[in-house]
Order: structure tokens, then sequence, then C-alpha cells
């Protein structure tokens, strides 16, 4: 049922953990739907210098949050903000169709968190 | 150890059939005498059906192309039969959804339909059932044992209900035929639905017991086959199948229901002994021999699957994201179960291929693979990671 990569990221997800200080944090999804993801992402000269998740959820869920965070890491807010939940699914070489809208949320959870950096950024100024 | 899913054929259930296909292809119906040894063989078969669930007769057993079709003949032929003496039909929450949407089906058509709600372990209790009798209930049809969670339900007490409010009785036998001894007599049982592939006979054949007296209608019309109830050339290869199939369960049901039951219990207890926040869906005792059904907080039911297939180990899920229709299992939430509770079980069913080393594999791997999904969800608390 599902590609050759969505597997090998689901069976060695990239990125898993949590950012102690991080710079900005997203969650979405809702365990009773199946899918919880929180992305944490580390700033540094306008780019994301680390990204890490954690997910609840199944094997699509787990898969586009590892792929999430590797196609981000290294890339600028701009860059990153433009990663969309298509970009996800096809560096992952496509999702069941059933899987695209439920659990393809990874993309969702780092705009999030690349949000809550910059809200929290125009505080402190 | 996801029979629940499909059994293999029997390979002497394969050779009795293989007679059937090129060298006795004859109909029952012609007068012949290769039309003959077909009708040899379906009398052979309904004999051994009827034997296996303690049927009186043999005429009491009606072949159908499986359960699905069966429940349909019990539920709709009972309904549209009876409705002059009432529209009130009693059921179950944790039926099949094959009988689920026959009742939806009737609903739109007038009948009024109630669902009896199950406890925490997945029981049906029957004083609940009796109250919910009005003087239009002309059928109560109750699971004998569901299949994902296990759960076998008091048949002979719901039947001694039925029969002292002159209510037809149907059993959903799907699951449980093979597995557990069934006797309709016994337990009160006016129509039973069995299935030939859960007791590894052939995919695509199943049969209806109605007891003789029981006023139904066919819901096939044709050339009048199986007593009028069910026309349509018979598949005797295929009934020959499940005769051998049903022959063979009913020799091996007590030896290889004891042997399933050591498996399953010591699955059961290893796993709840050794994975934390671990729980067991379904009855603890009153459970059908090989299921076993599991629950693990904070993780998905489908990561799991993935997680157990790569090492080689088939389980199934009550997960909404194993369906098709995105939703938790009904039965799971039957009984009790959250959403978030409901995603995270695992269905173990076993049969006559697993040996204690599948259990013992398991054993060793699943809490690793429980431990790797804990690490990633946001959901584990902190304090067990460590």
């Amino acid at each position: 049922m599902y590609s050759e990569k969505v597997m090998d990221h689901f069976m060695n997800p990239r990125n898993v953990g949590e950012i102690p200080e991080a710079d900005g944090v997203g969650t979405v999804g809702n365990p009773v739907c199946g899918d919880l993801m929180t992305v944490y992402v580390k700033v540094e000269d306008n780019r994301l210098k680390d990204v890490k998740f954690k997910t609840f959820g199944c094997g699509a869920a787990i898969a586009t949050s590892s792929m999430t965070t590797e196609l981000a890491k290294g890339k600028t807010i701009e860059e990153a903000l433009k990663i969309s939940r298509g970009d996800v699914a096809d560096s992952l070489g496509g999702l069941p169709a059933i899987k695209m809208h439920c659990s393809n949320l990874a993309a969702d959870a780092l705009h999030a968190a690349i949000k809550d950096y910059l809200k929290k950024k125009e505080a402190t100024k | 150890m996801d029979h629940a899913a499909g059994m293999p054929v029997d390979p002497r259930v394969f050779q009795a059939m293989k007679p059937y296909f090129m060298e006795n292809y004859g109909n029952p119906s012609s007068s012949h005498s290769s039309g003959g040894s077909a009708k040899t063989a379906l009398m052979e078969s309904r004999e051994k059906v009827a034997q296996l669930i303690g049927a009186e007769k043999a005429r009491e057993i009606v072949f159908t192309s499986g359960g699905t079709e069966s429940n349909n003949l019990a539920i709709k032929g009972v309904a549209y039969r009876n409705k002059d003496k009432g529209n009130h039909i009693i059921t179950t929450a944790i039926e099949h959804m094959s009988v689920i949407n026959i009742c939806k089906h009737l609903q739109k058509q007038g009948f009024d339909i109630t669902y009896i709600p199950v406890n925490k372990k997945g029981m049906v209790d029957p004083q609940k059932l009796k109250d919910a009798i009005t003087d239009k209930t002309i059928l109560i049809s109750v699971i004998y044992a569901n299949g994902e969670i296990g759960t076998i339900q008091p048949i002979k007490e719901i039947g001694k209900i039925a029969h002292e409010n002159q209510i037809y009785f149907h059993v959903d036998a799907v699951a449980a035929a093979g597995k557990v001894p069934i006797n309709v007599n016994e337990e009160n049982i006016d129509l039973l639905s069995i299935s030939s592939n859960d007791m590894y006979g052939p995919k695509g054949l199943g049969a209806l017991y109605i007891k003789t007296g029981t006023r139904i209608q066919p819901v096939i019309q044709g050339g009048g086959q199986e007593r009028g109830l069910r026309s349509g050339t018979e598949n005797i290869p295929g009934i020959v199948g499940m005769g051998k199939a049903a022959e063979i369960a009913q020799k091996e049901v007590e030896t290889e229901g004891r042997r399933l039951s050591q498996l399953r219990d010591k699955l059961i207890n290893s796993v709840l002994g050794t994975i934390e926040r671990s729980y067991l869906n379904g009855h603890p005792t009153k459970r059908l021999p090989n299921n076993a059904n599991l629950r693990f907080s904070y993780i998905e039911g489908e990561s799991l699957i993935l997680g157990l297939d790569m090492l080689g180990i088939q389980v199934s899920s009550g997960s909404a994201c194993t369906s098709k229709t995105l939703e938790p299992s009904h039965v799971l939430l039957a009984i009790g179960l959250a959403h978030e509770e409901a995603h995270g079980s695992l269905v173990f069913t076993m049969g006559k291929q697993n040996s204690e080393e599948d259990v013992n594999y398991v054993l060793e791997v699943l809490p690793g693979v429980v431990k790797r999904l804990r690490a990633m969800s946001p959901l584990t608390p902190k304090e067990m990671l460590r």
C-alpha cells in the first residue's frame, strides 16, 4: 500500500524528538482523528538550523513528518513556508489517496511552528 | 496472525473438492447419472454441516454464497415473511457490518430496529434485551461471538427469552462456527449463519440453518433450488469443500480450541504483564479461543501493524486509519472506548498454522515496536520514556 520511500521514513524516521529551547513550536491534528503532530524549529540567521518532530499516527503520518523535517532543514523561512503537502507527498513517491488529507499534516505543523517563531520575534521587538 | 481476514483452505478440503471440477461436474437437478453423483455430494455435505451445529435434519441447512448472504436471507427473509405480525427487530451494537446494514435497509422500509448496547467487555445483557421486546417484535438477531473482540454472547439464555415471547432467534455464528462447539437445539436457535472460509473451507460458500417450521421467504428468486429458499445452480465443488471443512471442524473443534486458548492466554497475559499501559479489549474468559484484542496507549494501530509487518507478523486493528471510512471500529466504540483509545488497538486472530513459537516471537518483538512508536508520540508521558 505504501511506497518504499514511505516505508523507509516510517522505519527510520529522520529528526525525531523535541528541541528543548525551540524558537517555534507548531501542533496540528487531533488524537481523536488518529493523527497528532508537533514540529519544533530552531532558527539562525533566518534559516531553519534544526527541525524536529513528534507524531502520533499511522505510517503515513510518521513518514510525512519525517520527510517534512528533512525538506525544511537548512531552508530559509520564506522557502520553508512554501513547502506544501503536495511537495511532501511527491518527495515520498506518493501517498494512498485516502491518506492525502487525514495524515499529510506535517507541512501544516511546520508552517504553524514557523508562524509561532515569527509571532514570538514580533513580540520581542 | 490475522485469520479473521482470511484463512487458507485445508489441504484435505482441497483434495475433496478437486474431483468436482472436471470429473464430477454434473448438475444435481439433472436426472442422468452425472447429476446423481452431484446430488449425493450435495446431500452428504448438507448432512455434515447439519452435524457440526447439532441440527436435527439435514434439510434444515440451506447453502448460500457466504455469511453475508446467510444474514440477508435470515433477517430479510423473516422480516418480509412475518411483517403481518409486526415490524420490530432487536439486534445488538456489535454486529457484523452485514447485519447492521441489512437492518438499516429494513429501517428505510418501515421496520423498527432496536440496537441493544453491550458492557465494557462486549457482553449483551439479556435483561436489557428482554425489556426491549414489544408486541411488534418478530425477530431477535445476535452475533454468537464478535470476530474483532472475541466476546461470546449468552446465546442459550437469549434464545430462551426469544422463545418465551414467540419471537424468532437468528444468530450470526460466522466467526464462531468451527471454533467453539455450537448446538442449535440446545441453544434455542431458529436461524444460524455460518461461512465456509472461516473454518478452512473455500471462500464464496456459506450456509443458513433454518429450523423446521420457521416462516421465511427467499431473497433470491429463480429455479427453486435449496427448497426454493436459495435459487441458482448449486456450487457443488464449493459445497463439497464446505462439507469437508465442517466434518474436520467437528472432529477438531475441542482439541484445536484448547490448543488455541492456551496460546491466546499466553499472548494476552505476557503482553499485559510486560508492556506498560496495555489493555485487553473484550471478555477475559468468554472469548473465542483464537482471538486476542490488545490496546496500547499513546500509539496508533496502523503504525503498529506496519511495524510488526516489517518483522513478518501479520495482524489487524480497529483503528480508523486502517478502515475505508476512516472511522474507528463500531465494536470498539460500543464497548465504551474513546476514539483515541480505539486507535491503539491490535487484533490477533490465530489459527492452525500458528504455534507457540509464533507467540514467543510476537512477545519478543512487540515490546520494541511499541516502545519505538511511543518514543515518537507526543502523547507519551515523559516519565515513561526514561
